[in-house]
């Protein structure tokens, strides 16, 4: 067994972690920062700091990711990172040339306190961002939240630095898609293009960290929100920001800062999350759903319909963060199974309230822990055991000592590809969502079965 | 630009000259940068006594130059401890630093039994919350501490202090001795890895090395059965290296006491002063213990290298010829035999589609220049090469130690001060048996770095910059590149196969003969991938215009 030391019976623990669902906050910063055009994210902080986050993003996407760093050593971290951070926007913007730095903290920056809107003006001040170029920060220490939080950290600077508004409305509706997979973010945009509505989305991952290949190398990829939409979504009609922890700080400062009104929803994974998306598009920018999208529903309904029975009443565990649960709890639920261990790491009261609320007439008990870490989700499971897991790569482990289907989902995914590639978001997320829980079920299923039972028409 | 440009001149590499290249390499920098890299690019020069330029490494990273090194807290928890299976290790900071390093190095691991303790697939982090950052983390050390124990009762727990850890002053050492005492059958140690230490993960090993060295070798004083009994010291079984050098060991009746720490656990530590010889694979991050243990217990240790199988079978006898034992000769001699005929039949046969191509490798403290033995045997040649983390001594060769200059940042890294144990030191070679061993060729202590053995003209580059990385490939176009995960998609975006030499991509192993075979297998199917000419599509290729709806 891999996990060998796992008990069944759960003992409270206050202080150790173990198997964590979740991790620290600059990662997601600086998923975040990719996803506008042209912007190479920095780490403020030890170079440790970036090397992990690069390396983690890398094996998730199997994608350049570009950033830079700080490199504090004991006396930056005794005296402070201003020079370091100083001397990095100068050779940042002399050798890589990006048209904006997106500067993220640290726990070291953020414990020592450094003041990153004042070094961005001692650079400006000094001459070291070229004309028409930005540097804009997030402060993401990683002893508060999770990725969720650096994501949502940086989002929220987008706004904070580039977002104006020219003093009109214009018919046009921002998108914030939550911590998503590229290919999600353009499913996202597919649909407001579907439904006839004009969009500004950031961050925009899609083309950035799922670029072709092509045989030339580019640091900056074609993708990403430029700096001139940012600057117009302070003047769009509306946002419309899906996952209230990644994307609702981001929305509430646009309509403080530009007064841009927000509606802010559920991922849109699976179908009653995206009927909603599609719904309040609709109202806000006042069209019609065309007959494509109507076929696209239909055809998810019809495959719950037709595969119903291998879903109904079977128990899932979920490990991953808020945002992705909440959606995919419900969408589990819709599909008459049962959710019923539930874990993220990212901390939050109002996360074990919604899921208790979508899980309520589950007809079994429905354990959910916020705080939780995946040794607890396995200890849980121990006592109680499940028909399929769902969740990152970690998962795996739990799986195979469990002997327990697992189907990927989430961040990170370090041993298999298609994540970023084919959408879980939207009708044909959640067809995709299907395909691969039925699979997981039936392959279980044909591998297990007895000889004369084992079927060829399912 | 277009003057060094082979691609566009059609001129051999061997025009290429490596001093204009440098120029090239340097000419974007700012100036206080391009001095600074001046002297961490050199074009290789080998005198007739294997003396090599100097060159400036070990040394900061600059702000803002993307570089491929990482932290102290990665080289210490993540490589050096990472790989052992039976301690605890108790990360004490925020989350990402524990897991960034949960799992992600393909370190594998062969618990000897079901019931054995194996917390390798586990990730235990204190979860720093700014509580803590405010207040103070030792009480939850302390705490974490104890739920570890009372769920595992393990041997070991090691804690591993992250960046803020050192700010606000959590005495983690204090912590590890109060709690040892209270625990009383569980040996707690700490490590002060905060990953702004040193100038790269090469301080992280040195305090790893120094840790283990302090608390736990030494510690079990059992001797075990066996004729020729050694260690292995910087193998970090990635993808199964040391399973394959394991196996040659058993195979010549060699008796390995510990490996450090590929494969390893705790109780082969506590017991590793018992071997008669210390074998070096990674010098860089690991050469101080073999000295250490040279002067507290009198373990004399020589440089090998299992990465190559003409290396394998060179280290494999000059093992043999260290116990100067005939049989032992003989049995090599046999394995070797044994062995040779599947690695030559593969040889041959890659070498036929390989010859001729050129290879880059900035990887490591060791790999860049272990690997390229390999290279060769299939004819490829290295043009350019260097490490990520590594010292003087590992380019220049031993020979440079005394000239070596510690600098501030060397010197906040503790050198342990240590002297023969009075009751463990126990010389294995007398005066007239290292006399011996060197008239028989067999260097004690001995290593020439990675210069000496690159052509003259060759690029040496420390630390290389992504900067650097994308300019030599505009003008080398270079067959395959190695370096690591973070380097591996921008080289293979510009059409060039790139080979992780950290982690081994998903492949390995590639020690030993067996793993010869494996790597030739995998050079083969990289640099003569199909993939690599399908980058345009036929109508990026013939863009002429045709007629509308026209077919003929």
């Amino acid at each position: 067994m891999l996990l060998r030391h796992t008990p069944k019976e759960v003992k409270e623990r206050t202080a150790l972690t173990i198997n964590p669902a979740k991790t620290c906050q600059p990662i997601g910063a600086m998923y975040a920062a990719l996803g506008i055009h042209g912007c190479l994210p920095h780490s403020h902080g030890s170079q440790g700091c970036y090397a992990y986050h690069r390396s983690t993003l890398t094996r998730h996407y199997k994608e350049p990711v570009m950033a830079a760093t700080s490199s504090f050593t004991e006396g930056a971290s005794v005296f402070g990172g201003q020079a370091n951070l100083l001397q990095a926007i100068n050779n940042i913007f002399s050798v890589y040339e990006p048209e904006v730095i997106a500067v993220h903290t640290t726990c070291l920056s953020e414990t020592i306190g450094d003041d990153i809107p004042q070094i961005i003006a001692k650079a400006r001040d000094e001459g070291k961002i070229p004309p028409g170029r930005h540097v804009i920060h997030a402060n993401t220490p990683s002893y508060v939240g999770s990725h969720v939080t650096g994501f949502a950290n940086m989002v929220k600077g987008m706004v904070d630095y580039l977002a104006k508004s020219n003093g009109h409305k214009e018919n046009r509706v921002n998108l914030i898609p939550g911590y998503v997979e590229p290919c999600d973010m353009e499913e996202i945009k597919r649909l407001a293009g579907e439904l006839g509505v004009p969009h500004i989305m950031f961050p925009d991952t899609s083309n950035v960290l799922n670029a072709p290949q092509t045989g030339r190398y580019h640091m900056f990829p074609p993708g990403g929100v430029t700096v001139e939409e940012l600057a117009l979504a302070g003047s769009s009609v509306g946002t419309v920001a899906l996952g209230r922890m990644a994307s609702g700080p981001a929305a509430r400062a646009l309509d403080t800062k530009c007064k841009v009104p927000c509606e802010i929803l559920d991922l849109p994974i699976g179908l009653k999350a995206t009927d909603a998306f599609i719904d309040t598009l609709r109202q806000i920018a006042g069209v019609t759903v065309p007959d494509s999208i109507n076929i696209e529903r239909g055809r998810l309904v019809d495959v719950i319909t037709d595969m119903h029975q291998y879903f109904f009443g079977r128990k899932v565990a979920l490990a991953g963060d808020p945002d992705q649960l909440i959606s995919l709890t419900q969408f589990l639920v819709d599909l008459d199974m049962w959710p019923i261990h539930i874990v993220t790491g990212t901390p939050g009261k109002k996360f074990e309230t919604r899921i208790k609320e979508i899980t309520k007439d589950v007809p079994h008990p429905v354990n959910v822990r916020a705080t939780g870490d995946m040794f607890l989700l396995h200890q849980w499971l121990k006592s109680e055991p499940v028909d399929l897991l769902m969740g990152n790569t970690y998962l795996k482990y739990i799986a195979r000592d469990e002997d327990i289907p697992l189907v990927r989902f989430g961040f990170p995914i370090l041993d298999r590809v298609g994540h970023s590639y084919f959408p879980t978001v939207g009708y044909r997320g959640g067809l995709r969502l299907l395909e691969k829980i039925l699979d997981a079920i039936l392959d279980r299923q044909d591998r297990d079965a007895p000889e004369e039972s084992f079927e060829l028409v399912m | 630009m277009a003057t060094v440009n082979a691609e566009e001149l059609g001129a051999p590499v061997i025009d290429i000259n490596a001093e204009e290249v440098k120029k090239e390499l340097l000419s974007k920098y700012p100036t206080k940068v391009a001095r600074k890299r001046a002297k961490q690019i050199v074009v290789n020069e080998v005198a007739p006594d294997g003396a090599v330029p100097e060159i400036a490494v070990n040394v900061r990273t600059i702000p803002g130059i993307i570089s491929q090194r990482g932290c102290t807290y990665a080289g210490c928890k993540g490589v050096v401890l990472g790989p052992t299976r039976d301690i605890v290790n108790i990360t004490h900071g925020p989350i990402g630093c524990g897991f960034y390093s949960w799992l992600t190095r393909r370190n594998q691991t062969k618990p000897p039994g079901p019931e054995a303790h194996n917390f390798m697939t586990y990730c235990f982090s204190t979860d720093m919350q700014d509580e803590q950052i405010i207040f103070g983390g030792e009480k939850k050390l302390r705490q974490a501490i104890q739920e570890a124990y009372d769920l595992f009762h393990p041997k070991a727990i090691g804690l591993f202090a992250t960046c803020p850890v050192g700010l606000i002053g959590d005495d983690v050492h204090a912590v590890a001795r109060e709690m040892k005492e209270k625990l009383g059958d569980c040996n707690v140690f700490a490590f002060s890895c905060e990953g702004y230490k040193g100038v790269s993960q090469s301080a992280g090993h040195h305090i790893a090395n120094n840790g283990i060295f302090t608390h736990v070798v030494g510690l079990d004083d059992t001797v075990k059965e066996g004729e020729f009994k050694i260690n292995m010291l910087g193998e970090y079984n990635i993808g199964g290296d040391a399973f394959e050098i394991e196996r040659l060991f058993d195979d010549i009746g060699v008796t390995l006491i510990s490996t450090f720490s590929g494969n390893s656990s705790y109780e082969y530590f506590a017991n590793s002063h018992t071997a008669d010889l210390n074998l070096i694979m990674c010098h860089r991050s690991i050469n101080y213990v073999a000295e250490m243990m040279e002067t507290k217990f009198g373990i004399p240790w020589i440089k090998v290298n299992f990465i190559g199988a003409g290396a394998t079978a060179k280290s494999l006898r000059k093992i043999a010829g260290y116990f100067e034992n005939k049989e032992l000769s003989a049995l090599v001699e046999e394995v070797i035999a044994r062995e040779m005929p599947a690695v030559e039949k593969v040889r041959e046969e890659v070498k036929a589609n390989c010859e001729g191509k050129r290879a880059m490798l900035f990887v490591g403290g060791s790999r860049a220049h272990h690997y390229q033995e390999l290279f060769q045997e299939i004819g490829m040649e290295t043009i350019a090469a260097g490490y990520e983390f590594a010292h003087r001594d590992d380019y220049e060769g031993r020979r440079v130690l005394p000239s070596i200059k510690v600098d501030a940042d060397s010197r906040n890294i503790e050198e342990l001060h240590v002297e023969p144990d009075p009751e463990r030191y126990r010389p294995r070679l007398a005066p007239e048996g290292i006399e011996r061993l060197a008239k028989a060729g067999i260097e004690l202590s001995g290593y020439e770095g990675m210069m000496a053995e690159m052509a003259s003209g060759s690029l040496i580059i420390d630390d290389i910059s992504q900067f650097e990385t994308e300019k030599l490939i505009e003008i080398y176009r270079p067959d395959i590149i190695c370096a690591g995960i973070k380097e591996k998609y921008a080289i293979q975006k510009s059409g060039v196969p790139m080979k992780q030499l950290h982690s081994y991509d998903s492949g390995g192993p590639y020690a030993g003969f067996k793993g010869a075979i494996n790597f030739y297998r995998e050079i083969d199917r990289m640099v003569n991938s199909k993939v690599w000419k399908y980058l345009k599509a036929p109508w990026q290729e013939h863009p002429e215009l045709a007629a509308k709806y026209v077919w003929e």
